[in-house]
């Protein structure tokens, strides 16, 4: 009997725990307990990081929970523990608990430094786009070519949005994750961005590619990102600082694709563009 | 007849006090404006505590059914600047006013009328505010955190929140400089500082913290003040400002402010566990050395608050080691208390139940804050609702349990009268069952990539918003609790001895119960001292 609850019992945890260490791409909203593991080659190395502080945090604290339920169940004066009023400190003990939580500060930094040193190393990036955060979309704009465009909420999401608008999230395919024209990077490519905003501070974060950086009016700050060549797909974030009434409608949406649908998609890009600029030139009353 | 007269004058001189409104108005009394700031501390508590309801039914489900995304964002931010400026940091200084000087055996604060000037400007700092609620444009909806440029966008609400921080730093401050005149003058002859009560020493320690930074977060708002009006430019970047300059100093300001919610909740949960351990302190000396660590390294943290700002590598480097080094200290408090608690002889009346909570839950929040320091990790979290449940949990079933098991330990003492403890658990069981309730699936709905302070989501975020949304009106309405039972206290309690709970020490014990209204006219003796100074 006491088996079979034993059985049960360690199976149950172990579902538990997987739940809660799964990586949660899971449609369901109860899935959704971690960190996505991602997608570029930061996002993994940063997922490792979150996941070996997890597991310190867990470590210690098993011990310190540990010790307060120990004393809790064993020193009660309901069940006639009597208090030891002599024990008033002890130095060895003192210095044995200051210097084992600095060791394990010391384990944790190091990876952390090395992940650190490789997020900021911004060389050698193939390409270049710049992102600029505006009330409330964004523009992303591949530096040295004409192409560039905005990126604002699909007409969807909202329509749905709207207070007491009476239509179900629910019913909207990717509710406030969606935009009219999404960011196109080429898989497999180290993609240099550069962040800027027009009006109010931003910040451009995908999950799946481990970052988020701010995009701040008056400043340029730098990220790069490298999906995995395998790993082309749609890709969705939001806005993460607070920039205004609609700063929950600003989403990121970026399509990421194998490098010879990239170049076809940009020079498809150009020739639209230009087009439209021939057009206005001819017709300036357009413009 | 003379003898008689002699007593009444006696009398007289003990509990000499105006009746009336003079009484509160007027009041140098450290006891009556201790209780001014409680009452007005839990009255913003619950306005607070309303505008955070009003958050939470919007999130309860996806898409906008109640509020305006503007007013939603009015929400947040007013909610955190009534909280951290009107509850938590009032309710400190108003235990402080009760304690400290019961505690050092001095018979009232050493500056009575800027104490009552103190308080009193506290509600027009608040009028103020709050107002901005009825003005055009609706009330601040930048965050708590004032970032420019959007700061700047604000309405007339704009001058009357910069006016009300100023009001409540000029407040804190004059607070603070008289706890530190009081503790440093006016302690009983004997009493020297390494024998003060832990709530004394961290208290000092929060108000120097507080003395320094203040005037740091004036300073910051008045030159928002002056872009605003003036045409300055400090942070507006067309005219060669910066606007990462304003977070640097705001985080100079705000990460000590942080340790000033904390501090003095260290100093009460290392009052209440030996009194229900019924064993001195474990450690004494390293708890005060602790404290005054993490006072220090609170002014070197503060760009941890601003890792995707852009900042150098050294500078990441730097600001993410000494944020993970405050572990130490706070590590040390925590086994500190553990040790405390290992062979006593345990009891779990309503105050010990707020402060174990207090160990359990704190300690989960410093778990996320050690997540926190790790800068890449930090590139994710950052602005999520991971954060959101991280500074909840330390000030929730941090500052605040610390506040309310402070509250059930000396409510006896203050009053003279014995609470109802059956229902004071009830109260405890509820807070920290839906506290985690509440804040828990924050964790999972930051780390799934929800961002903070958006009044709508993605459909995959509806699930655990929804059990949020549930454990926040179950912790709002149990909160009803802690006003009713203190009225019932002061209206039927049965009378509490001098030492309301037995195994409590410090001079405030050895005062009768209700205290008189002058705390030790007379410094205690020698022996006295001896008594109620075991740690």
């Amino acid at each position: 009997m006491i088996r079979t609850m034993y059985k049960s019992g360690t199976a149950l945890a172990a579902v538990l725990l997987a739940q809660f260490v799964a990586p949660a791409h899971a449609a369901s909203g109860w899935g959704e307990l971690n960190m996505p593991v991602g997608v570029t080659e930061l996002s993994k190395k940063i997922y490792g990081l979150h996941m070996m502080i997890f597991w310190w945090c867990v470590a210690i604290g098993v011990f310190v929970f540990g010790w307060m339920i120990w004393a809790m169940v064993s020193f009660r004066r309901s069940k006639g523990a009597v208090a030891n009023t002599a024990m008033l400190h002890s130095t060895k003990a003192e210095i044995i608990w200051t210097l084992i939580p600095v060791g394990i500060l010391v384990l944790m930094t190091v990876p952390a430094a090395r992940v650190l040193i490789d997020i900021e190393d911004a060389r050698n990036t193939e390409l270049t786009i710049k992102v600029t955060g505006y009330q409330w979309k964004w523009q992303y704009e591949y530096l040295g070519t004409d192409v560039g465009f905005y990126s604002t909420l699909a007409h969807e999401s909202n329509a749905a949005r709207q207070l007491q608008s009476g239509i179900d999230p629910r019913s909207v395919p990717n509710y406030l994750l969606d935009v009219d024209n999404p960011l196109v990077v080429p898989a497999g490519t180290k993609v240099r961005l550069l962040l800027t905003a027009q009006d109010v501070i931003h910040s451009w974060w995908v999950p799946d590619f481990g970052m988020k950086k701010d995009a701040i009016p008056g400043l340029v700050n730098e990220m790069w990102i490298k999906v995995d060549a395998d790993k082309t797909g749609r890709y969705r974030g939001q806005c993460a600082e607070l920039c205004g009434r609609d700063h929950g409608f600003m989403p990121v949406v970026v399509d990421v694709m194998s490098k010879e649908d990239f170049e076809s998609w940009l020079a498809a890009r150009k020739a639209a563009q230009q087009q439209a600029a021939l057009a206005a030139n001819r017709n300036p009353s357009i413009s | 007849m003379a003898t008689h007269t002699h007593t009444a004058a006696a009398h007289d001189d003990h509990d000499h006090k105006p009746h009336g409104w003079r009484r509160w108005v007027f009041s140098t009394n450290h006891k009556d404006i201790g209780t001014m700031y409680l009452v007005f501390a839990c009255t913003m508590f619950f306005v607070g505590g309303t505008m955070a309801l009003i958050v939470r039914a919007e999130l309860f489900q996806p898409g906008l059914q109640f509020v305006d995304p503007q007013f939603f964002n009015s929400m947040t931010s007013m909610h955190a600047l009534v909280m951290i400026f009107g509850a938590i940091m009032p309710a400190w200084v108003g235990l402080a006013n009760w304690l400290i000087p019961m505690q050092i055996g001095a018979p009232d604060m050493a500056l009575p009328r800027l104490n009552n000037l103190s308080f009193w400007i506290l509600p027009f700092a608040f009028m103020l505010l709050l107002g901005t609620l009825f003005v055009p444009g609706g009330a601040p909806a930048g965050g708590w955190t004032m970032y420019p440029p959007l700061a700047l966008q604000a309405g007339d609400s704009f001058p009357m929140m910069i006016f009300a921080v100023h009001l409540m730093g000029i407040s804190s401050v004059l607070g603070a400089i008289n706890v530190v005149v009081t503790v440093m003058n006016m302690r009983a002859p004997g009493l020297n500082l390494l024998r003060m009560p832990l709530f004394v020493w961290t208290w000092l320690i929060t108000a120097y913290l507080l003395v320094a930074v203040m005037p740091v977060l004036a300073g910051a708002v008045t030159m928002l003040l002056t872009d605003h009006y003036f045409g300055t430019s400090f942070f507006a970047a067309s005219g060669g400002g910066d606007p990462v300059m304003f977070q640097h100093i705001f985080w100079f300001f705000g990460h000590p402010e942080v340790y000033i919610m904390i501090l003095p909740a260290f100093g009460v949960v290392s009052e209440i566990i030996p009194a229900f351990s019924r064993k001195p302190l474990f450690g004494y000396e390293s708890m005060v050395y602790a404290t005054a660590a993490i006072g220090f390294l609170s002014f070197i943290v503060w760009a941890h608050h601003m890792f995707t700002v852009g900042m150098p590598l050294a500078g990441q480097l730097f600001f993410m080691l000494a944020t993970m080094l405050i572990s130490v200290p706070t590590g040390v408090k925590i086994f500190n208390w553990c040790a405390t608690m290992t062979k006593g002889s345990l009891s779990f009346e309503p105050p010990m139940l707020f402060a174990i909570a207090f160990l359990f839950l704190f300690t989960i929040g410093g778990f996320s804050g050690l997540m926190l320091a790790i800068v890449p990790a930090d590139f994710q979290y950052q602005d999520s609702y991971f954060v959101v449940a991280h500074f909840h949990y330390v000030l929730v079933p941090g500052s605040l349990f610390a506040i309310i098991g402070a509250v059930y330990y000396w409510l006896p003492k203050w009053v003279g009268r014995m609470y109802d403890q059956k229902l004071a658990t009830v109260h405890f069981w509820l807070s920290a069952i839906f506290v985690n309730v509440l804040f828990f699936p924050q964790h999972f709905l930051g780390l799934a990539g929800m961002p903070r302070r958006i009044p709508d989501y993605a459909t995959q975020f509806a699930d655990w918003n929804m059990v949020s949304s549930i454990g926040a009106f179950g912790f709002g309405f149990s909160q009803l609790l802690l006003p009713f039972i203190i009225i019932k206290c002061l209206r039927s309690g049965a009378p509490a001895p001098a030492r309301a709970w037995d195994g409590a020490h410090g001079l405030e014990w050895e005062l009768p119960s209700p205290a008189p209204f002058h705390s030790w006219e007379v410094p205690p003796s020698a022996a006295v001292i001896e008594r109620g100074a075991e740690h």
